[in-house]
């Protein structure tokens, strides 16, 4: 049999999850390989959360969230500097606006002493509208200082070119269409590229995780769809809304409504938690904006409704199990890192650790000698002193023309997010790499032309640039031959 | 540091007519920085007729008012244009930080600045309409670029939602492509475009328009494949039963302007409401002294023509600022929008003894037929002028002889009275 690849370790999924586990799995002497369906890295839950690392205090104790979640904040601390990640260790506040919710407080604190998070603290509402002012309602607050905020798809990226550049490999666009086993083993990964010879597969495939899971024989959970929906704002008009992560007193199904900053000063509010059957529908609806708006308010009154930039929903992956489903399967050579709802993004580094480790119980791990876990520094233009700014556009002169505006992204780094490894073919790809488009006209201005520089680069015509999947193009080659025949 | 009399920010038609107000009143040496690849701005995109009535006198296109624009202040030593040039930084001490491949990144001091930024569209984000995030959904004015400028078509069936102007001249454009646009949804009970828009681009194309209607939500995934419409009641909240099902591949937005004016905030320039521009003196001087303002950077305009008028008033007296040759200021006149009137273009006036003839630039609330606008100052009429129509989608304006504003005091109003 022809095979199309063969490796040891091949990964499902190119969320955070997926890529975290391909960058631990590089620094041992293994062949892996990364599959992901879609034409980008993190354009699934990745793309679509609170972006909040979070301290560790929600899960029960002795949870796979509780323990993974405490020891991933923890390694994102440590890989800051490595992988150059946009990380703002702001804190978070749990609010109580009731004297119920004040007692609930108590129980959140000692379980996230039982969990072993650092430096938690009861405030009374006067010591929270000291940090933050706008929190009229509040009448005491759980002060995490371990929390911070995220530039999420960044961190995937860089997981996934950190484990490029130690001989990875990461393929996009490639779906996994089954599984082929002999002797009740999983050795071949059938794809839409072709047939990948492995000795081990690692599912984490967010919201399909289960679907993946069935091909391979393993039914042991199912995996729903839980819809959050977010409101953006302008960074300009409300820069001091909320400083840093504000939570209400969590329920049985969320950590309820944010009032949040993100690593690049924007405000957002969100999400709800309305569980769906279908994997796909990440429509932003009526009801669910209604539903944010007023759960937001119940902790900033004055919210600026008018200066929102966008609106979105993502699809949080929920087990079965009540739990992340980590490692070994019922299936031999397959492995899960499913079911990674929130705290998903937090544990990912340690998500990594516990599934390496289960798959050192079955062969033999040789770590590398010349692992290289520093990625290059890439400092955004608009971050810039005038003198670094004055030397990067002498040695490109592209970093002296601006396309996005209202981000002051310039066309060198557009061009440098297009060839850097597992580089931006999309229009979204470059937007989540360097912010062109993410500002408040969001994209009206660069769209256009960071398709052309898209196309340019990777010489392919103008309309066969696409915004995100396979069938979401921008423009189309017009009309020829004159006429209204055309357009019947 | 280089030093200009003037730096102008934006060298779209009213940077452009501003430097050649300027240099026409002594400046002799002005700059304008442009971030687009050419001068003219968004007009360079309007392929259209109808500019310039008004100002030159003539029916130009909008690459020929550009064009005008252009050979008013080419071929002059007084003043350099640089395009592909992006200011960074306006400082309170009119320092200009800008960048560009060329120079990289430099600064300059102006004298006095003018503010020529233009405005941006409003998003889908800003509307907060339903639906998943597909392809397809772009501005007008980004597809119009697209179109007129790149070559390529945003999509081939079409849906606009918003009836202002760059909303139908994009209907009849696309039409004329040989896209199929299916409807014009507007959730005003009224058009928010031109009238000679609204019967050039749709009535002569037989393009359906929806007035009281908005888009309740996108559908598709990847592209745009439809939008589901409802009529909406007095209070603009859809009504529920009234929704209907349209099939596209595309939505434009033409939902409103905002003047661009983060550079403006960021410098401590005062931005007034409504308008969301500076607030500005009869010279269009903003709350900073020496930083000028003029054109869609102060208030969203109809007419590209009252545009080089307004910049043709900042260019003038910063240029008079720059030489030292202002009139002393003796009496300072807040100006009130009331009754009907919105928003009023200057929102104060700096009046030297013997008072100035002026000009209001203004905009009313909602359609009204046979109104009287009235300037009031401490309950006396001092000018009246009498509108057989006023609608919020254009602009009127009233012209104050000087010795009306030497009699003003403190405040006046400027309302409009059923006749």
């Amino acid at each position: 049999m022809e095979f199309f690849r063969e490796t040891d370790v091949v990964v499902i999924g190119g969320g955070i999850v997926g890529t975290a586990i391909l960058r631990e799995l590089s620094k041992y002497d293994l062949r892996c390989l990364l599959v992901e369906k879609e034409p980008d890295l993190s354009i699934g839950t990745t793309k679509a959360n609170s972006a909040v690392c979070h301290a560790g205090f929600d899960a029960p104790a002795g949870s796979w969230k509780a323990k993974t979640n405490v020891r991933g904040n923890a390694l994102y601390h440590e890989l800051q500097d490595d992988l150059d990640l946009d990380i703002k260790w702001c804190g978070s506040l749990v609010c109580a606006v009731t004297d119920e919710q004040v007692e609930q407080l108590g129980v959140l604190l000692e379980r996230g002493k039982a969990n072993g998070v650092p430096g938690l603290e009861i405030l009374t509402g006067d010591e929270v509208r000291e940090k933050e002012p706008n929190l009229t309602t509040t009448k005491a607050a759980l002060w995490a200082p371990t929390a911070g905020v995220m530039w999420p798809f960044g961190a995937a990226i860089a997981f996934a070119q950190c484990a490029v550049q130690n001989g990875a490999q990461v393929l996009r666009d490639c779906a996994v269409t089954g599984f082929v086993k002999e002797d009740g083993r999983v050795t071949i990964v059938n794809t839409t590229k072709g047939a990948i010879k492995t000795r081990f597969v690692i599912n984490a495939a967010g919201v399909y995780a289960d679907k993946v899971a069935r091909l391979a024989g393993d039914d042991s959970f199912t995996i729903t769809p839980r819809k959050g929906e977010y409101i953006l704002f302008d960074k300009t008009a409300a820069p001091d809304l909320v400083w840093g992560i504000v939570f209400p007193c969590p329920t049985r199904t969320s950590k309820g409504i944010l009032v949040c900053t993100t690593t690049h000063g924007n405000t957002f509010i969100g999400p709800n938690a309305n569980d769906q059957d279908d994997k796909e529908d990440t429509a932003v609806t009526p009801a669910g904006m209604e539903e944010i708006i007023a759960g937001a308010r119940k902790l900033v009154p004055n919210l600026p409704l008018g200066a929102a930039i966008t609106e979105f929903a993502g699809l949080r992956a929920v087990s079965s199990t009540g739990d992340f489903v980590l490692g070994a399967s019922p299936v031999p050579g397959f492995l899960n890192a499913a079911g990674t709802q929130s705290p998903g993004l937090s544990a990912a580094p340690a998500i990594a650790e516990v599934l390496v480790e289960a798959l050192g119980k079955e062969m033999a791990l040789r770590k590398k000698c010349n692992w290289n876990g520093r990625l290059p520094r890439k400092k955004a233009f608009n971050k810039m002193s005038a003198s670094e700014k004055k030397a990067v556009i002498a040695g490109n002169a592209l970093y002296g023309r601006v396309i996005c505006r209202c981000e002051t992204v310039t066309e060198g780094e557009i061009v440098a997010a297009i060839h850097e490894p597992v580089g931006a073919r999309t229009v979204d790809g470059v937007k989540r790499r360097t912010r062109a488009g993410m500002g408040r006209c969001q994209g009206g201005f660069c769209g256009p032309r960071v398709v052309q520089i898209l196309a340019r680069e990777l010489q392919v015509p103008v309309s066969s640039i696409v915004k995100e999947r396979a069938a979401s193009h921008l423009y189309y080659d017009k009309f020829t031959g004159g006429g209204t025949e055309g357009g019947k | 540091m280089e030093m200009y009399d003037v730096v102008i920010v934006g060298g779209g038609p009213g940077g452009l007519s501003a430097a050649y107000s300027a240099y026409r009143n002594g400046a002799k040496k002005i700059l304008v920085l442009e971030r687009d690849r050419e001068l003219g701005g968004i007009l360079q995109q309007c392929i259209h007729n109808g500019f310039g009535l008004h100002h030159f006198h003539a029916e130009l296109t909008g690459p020929g008012y550009a064009g005008r624009c252009i050979d008013l202040v080419k071929d002059k030593p007084e003043i350099e244009t640089m395009t592909d040039t992006m200011v960074l930084d306006v400082s309170q001490d009119k320092v200009v930080t800008a960048v560009n491949p060329q120079q990289g990144l430099f600064t300059v001091r102006g004298r006095t600045v003018i503010l020529t930024m233009g405005c941006r569209e409003r998003t889908r984000g800003a509307i907060r309409t339903a639906g998943e995030r597909p392809a397809g959904v772009f501005t007008a004015g980004a597809a119009q670029r697209m179109v007129n400028m790149e070559g390529y078509l945003p999509g081939k069936k079409i849906v606009i939602l918003g009836s202002g102007d760059i909303g139908l001249i994009m209907a009849r454009r696309m039409t004329l492509e040989g896209c199929k646009v299916q409807a014009v949804c507007e959730i005003c009970p009224y058009s928010n475009g031109l009238t000679r828009n609204m019967v050039q681009c749709l009535y002569d194309f037989d393009i359906p328009l929806y007035l009281s209607h908005t888009i309740l939500k996108i559908k598709g995934r990847d592209r745009v494949e439809g939008v589901t419409v409802a009529k909406v009641d007095a209070r603009m909240r859809p009504i529920p039963g009234t929704e209907f099902d349209i099939d596209c591949d595309t939505l434009l937005l033409s939902v409103g302007l905002i003047p661009e004016n983060e550079l403006s905030r960021a410098a401590g320039v005062e931005i007034a409401p409504f308008t969301n521009g500076p607030k500005v003196d009869q010279h269009r001087q903003t709350s900073l002294p020496g930083i000028y303002a003029a054109g869609n950077v102060v208030h969203v305009h109809d007419l590209v023509d009252f545009v080089s008028d307004e910049a043709d008033i900042a260019g003038k007296f910063a240029a008079l600022d720059a030489q030292g040759r202002l009139e002393p200021v003796v009496s300072t006149v807040a100006v009130k929008p009331v009754d009907g009137v919105r928003t009023c273009v200057p929102q104060v006036l700096h009046l030297p003894r013997e008072g100035e003839a002026t000009r209001l630039f203004m905009r009313v609330g909602a359609p009204a037929r046979k109104v009287t606008l009235e300037v009031k100052c401490g309950g006396e009429v001092l000018v009246k002028r009498l509108f057989p129509v006023v609608k919020p989608s254009e602009m009127i304006t009233l012209d104050i002889p000087a010795d009306k504003t030497a009699i003003m005091k403190d405040e006046i109003t400027v309302g409009l009275k059923a006749d």
